[in-house]
């Protein structure tokens, strides 16, 4: 019986990339991923105090996009768990294979006869079955979920939590023992520890308040709307074949419109959406008419796209006055 | 320098934000991988383990300039000091026990006097800022002999600038100023003046350094203190100038509230067995139940339909309400309110799209008018607006029931407490007022679920806690 799994922690190496604040900035910025200075140092950190990062900030500012970036730059596998309501273990830490189990009590049940013949009395075939019982609840009939395959990972793994605000309050209470110790117990087999802690990230889009355990636990990182000069940076990276000056209008304009009373502010995802599109549409500078017409690609709701539709000139003619 | 940490998590703690032995443990190990040398990665490396919100990320930044630039400079103290006095146990800075016993002002004075000149001299000469690093050094350590990390109220600086001073031996040298005032002669009288201006620029110094402690501990301890007492006054009691900490504080227990009834619980009826969603899940398992299905049962969400008085009387009371039902919109996501006096009308939409304070001055203005008459309201809202509540919606009135003896139509009253859920009156008189005059509060009593007096944002809280409680 494989019992207590509890191979020792091997001691972490620092990746290269892990090695300095500087060198996760250069490490993020290769794989895309502008990071600001407190980015770089929450993730510098969750390295080495060995403690999992919870990215807070409104959506599409590129909470998950970090986790990818963090996984590429390592060169080590994402594995990604995305949390909804009434997410459970059986769904997040290991699941029993019930079929192959079912099958196996059959095979069983064939063999049972054979294998008890000779025994003589009840006690001793009570005995012989022992020996196969455990098997039941074994490591081969355990489905690893998300938690569990990250533990199991030999080379070390970036771990993504996502939207962690939307799972039930229970389930939080499932993660602290992975979060705080990095193993996963199963009642039959015993504890199953990470032989390389994962790198771990939650991100969550404050829905709801998280509790104050899961909190405690982690590095808090608050991600906000960047600010011009580096949106631009962003979306000149994603977006390679966008011109300097439109470049610059475009970021302005969106800066410009994160100031007006709109319900869902666009994020740094629906730039370089807005980018891309302009782009397709060939325009090389933003005129009224087809800011009108596009929009609907940063603005999602219909009030607000209403609200600005109205102020288009004057909120480009203010990046105008600014520029100058 | 673990003590400079330490102070630090302390003074984050007093400013309101919570931090925990692990944190605090997380924070040295921080310092560790990072270290003390660049002040810009430390603080965004301490924001990240210390403060778990973005509020707390705000005190941190703020405390954090006002914390390290004294420590930097009672760091620069003690290396001066180091270079001078070639005593390494004097460069410790801000430590508490430099000067905790009674008499060490006495010690600090002749320490400070170490190149032979009297004490008095010594501290003159320190007050005069001819050497500012030793006088840093000095402020740090009469400051922790007189306990300062203890201010709590700013009109404590005055005690504690003079223990300080105390500390530093200003006694001495008020006592030759005593003596030279007396001498009545021209070099007495020059002397005095000296040894006052030397006096006067040690207490303003001193003074600074107290208040530069209180705004790092005492600032919010205050703030908590007049919230407190705040939160006890009633509604009608406040001034003009309570309001906007009254409005901090609201949307701050609003806030706790809310968090409080965040977790909206699926109850699982333990005895009743969902079989179709059993048979459905463990159909790859040949039938045989794995999983077991419960049925489960969904709470209602909030929903709760406002009813305000908004004649003279009440007026304040009602703008309290108003604002904590806002502040609570995460939760109560469905809210209609309904302002009324001599009539009654629909105000969730001002109060929707306009600046709060414009929106109550254009409800009274429209409402606000004429006398008060519930039996009136009472049947308006049936008649107009009978549709908005249902089986899940709490009635909640905000009134004294004064209705300037009109018929209560107890009638209409009935039929609304029978409509809703559960149907709540807050009035702000004191129960033995209720049924005196012309209030029919006793009358309209039998039908509603909770009549309760409030008067206090904490009647408030507790009667909205109430509320909430019937959806969790």
């Amino acid at each position: 019986m494989t019992d207590a799994v509890t191979g020792a922690t091997k001691s972490m190496e620092t990746p290269e990339g892990l090695a300095s604040v500087e060198a996760v900035l250069s490490m993020l910025a290769q794989s895309g991923y502008i990071a600001t200075p407190e980015i770089a140092t929450a993730v510098y950190l969750a390295h080495h105090l060995r403690k999992p990062v919870l990215i807070e900030g409104p959506a599409g500012v590129g909470k998950t996009d970090l986790a990818r970036s963090v996984a590429l730059g390592l060169d080590q596998p994402l594995i990604r768990m995305q949390c909804y309501e009434g997410l459970d273990e059986s769904k997040a830490l290991y699941e029993w294979k019930y079929g192959k189990q079912l099958l196996y009590t059959q095979i069983l049940k064939d063999k049972i006869g054979h294998l008890v013949e000779d025994a003589d009395t009840l006690d001793e075939a009570l005995q012989k079955l022992n020996g196969f019982q455990d098997i039941f609840f074994s490591r081969d009939f355990l489905e690893p979920r998300p938690l569990l395959k990250a533990m199991e990972q030999s080379t070390g793994s970036v771990l993504l939590i996502d939207e962690i605000d939307k799972s039930d309050e229970e389930f939080e209470a499932l993660l602290l023992e992975v979060l705080s110790d990095y193993q996963v117990t199963v009642p039959e087999i015993g504890t199953i520890a990470a032989q390389v802690p994962p790198l771990v990230m939650l991100t969550s889009n404050a829905t709801r308040e998280l509790g104050d355990a899961l909190k405690r636990r982690c590095l808090h990182l608050h991600i906000d709307f960047p600010d011009a000069e580096l949106e631009a940076r962003i979306v000149r990276t994603r977006v390679p074949g966008v011109s300097e000056r439109l470049l610059e209008r475009l970021v302005a304009f969106i800066q410009a419109v994160r100031g007006e009373n709109i319900r869902k502010l666009p994020s740094i995802s629906e730039t370089i959406d807005w980018a891309r599109t302009l782009i397709l549409l060939h325009a090389d500078s933003l005129e009224p008419a087809m800011v009108r017409s596009t929009l609907n690609v940063i603005l999602k709701r219909q009030s607000d796209i209403a609200e600005v539709s109205g102020k288009v000139e004057a909120l480009l003619d203010s990046r105008d006055k600014a520029g100058r | 320098m673990e003590r400079t940490l330490t102070r630090y998590i302390r003074a984050l703690r007093s400013a309101g934000a919570g931090v925990s032995t692990t944190e605090a443990m997380d924070a040295a190990r921080t310092v560790e991988v990072v270290g003390w040398e660049d002040r810009r990665v430390l603080k965004t490396a301490l924001g990240t383990v210390l403060a778990k919100s973005v509020e707390e990320k705000a005190i941190h930044e703020q405390l954090f300039e006002l914390y390290f630039s004294r420590e930097a400079a009672a760091a620069a103290a003690s290396e001066s000091q180091r270079g001078e006095g070639g005593d390494p146990d004097s460069g410790q800075p801000g430590e508490g026990e430099a000067g905790g016993e009674p008499q060490s002002g006495d010690a600090e004075g002749g320490d400070e006097a170490g190149d032979g000149g009297d004490p008095v001299e010594a501290l003159s000469a320190l007050a005069r800022g001819e050497n500012p690093g030793k006088m840093a050094m000095a402020l740090e350590r009469a400051g922790a002999a007189a306990g300062v990390d203890e201010i709590r109220f700013a009109t404590q600086s005055g005690y504690y600038s003079r223990k300080m001073m105390e500390q530093m031996g200003v006694e001495a040298l008020e006592a030759r100023l005593m003596e030279a005032l007396g001498r009545r002669d021209a070099q007495g009288q020059a002397d005095a003046e000296a040894l006052m201006g030397d006096r006067s620029a040690l207490q303003k110094q001193t003074r600074a350094f107290v208040e530069a402690r209180f705004e790092i501990y005492g600032r919010s301890a205050q703030d908590a203190f007049m919230n407190e007492i705040l939160a006890e006054r009633s509604f009608g009691a406040l001034g003009r100038s309570d309001t906007a900490r009254m409005r901090a504080l609201v949307e701050r227990m609003a806030k706790r509230l809310a968090v409080r009834h965040a977790r909206r619980r699926k109850v699982r009826d333990r005895g009743q067995l969902d079989v179709r969603r059993t048979l459905r899940a463990n159909a790859g398992h040949d039938g045989v139940p794995f999983d077991i299905i419960w049925k489960i049962k969904r709470k209602d969400r909030p929903k709760i339909v406002a009813v305000c008085d908004v004649s003279g009387s009440v007026a304040q009371y009602v703008r309290f309400l108003l604002l904590f039902l806002h502040a609570l919109k995460e939760k109560v996501t469905d809210l209609e309110t309904f302002a009324f006096s001599a009539h009654l009308a629909d105000v969730s939409r001002p109060l929707e799209t306009l600046p709060f304070e414009t929106a109550m001055r254009a409800i009274v203005d429209e409402v606000g008018s004429g006398g008060t008459d519930y039996g009136a309201a009472f049947l308006e809202l049936d008649r107009d607006f009978g549709e908005v509540i249902d089986r899940r919606t709490t009635v909640l009135i905000l009134g004294d029931g004064r209705s300037n003896y009109s018929n209560p139509r107890l009638d209409v009253f009935k039929q609304i407490a029978d409509q809703a859920k559960r149907l709540v009156w807050l009035c702000p008189e004191p129960a033995p007022n209720w049924g005196s005059g012309d209030s029919c509060l006793l009358e309209y009593r039998p039908f509603c679920t909770l009549l309760t007096q409030c008067s206090t944002v904490i009647d408030l809280e507790r009667a909205l806690d109430e509320i909430l409680m019937a959806y969790d």
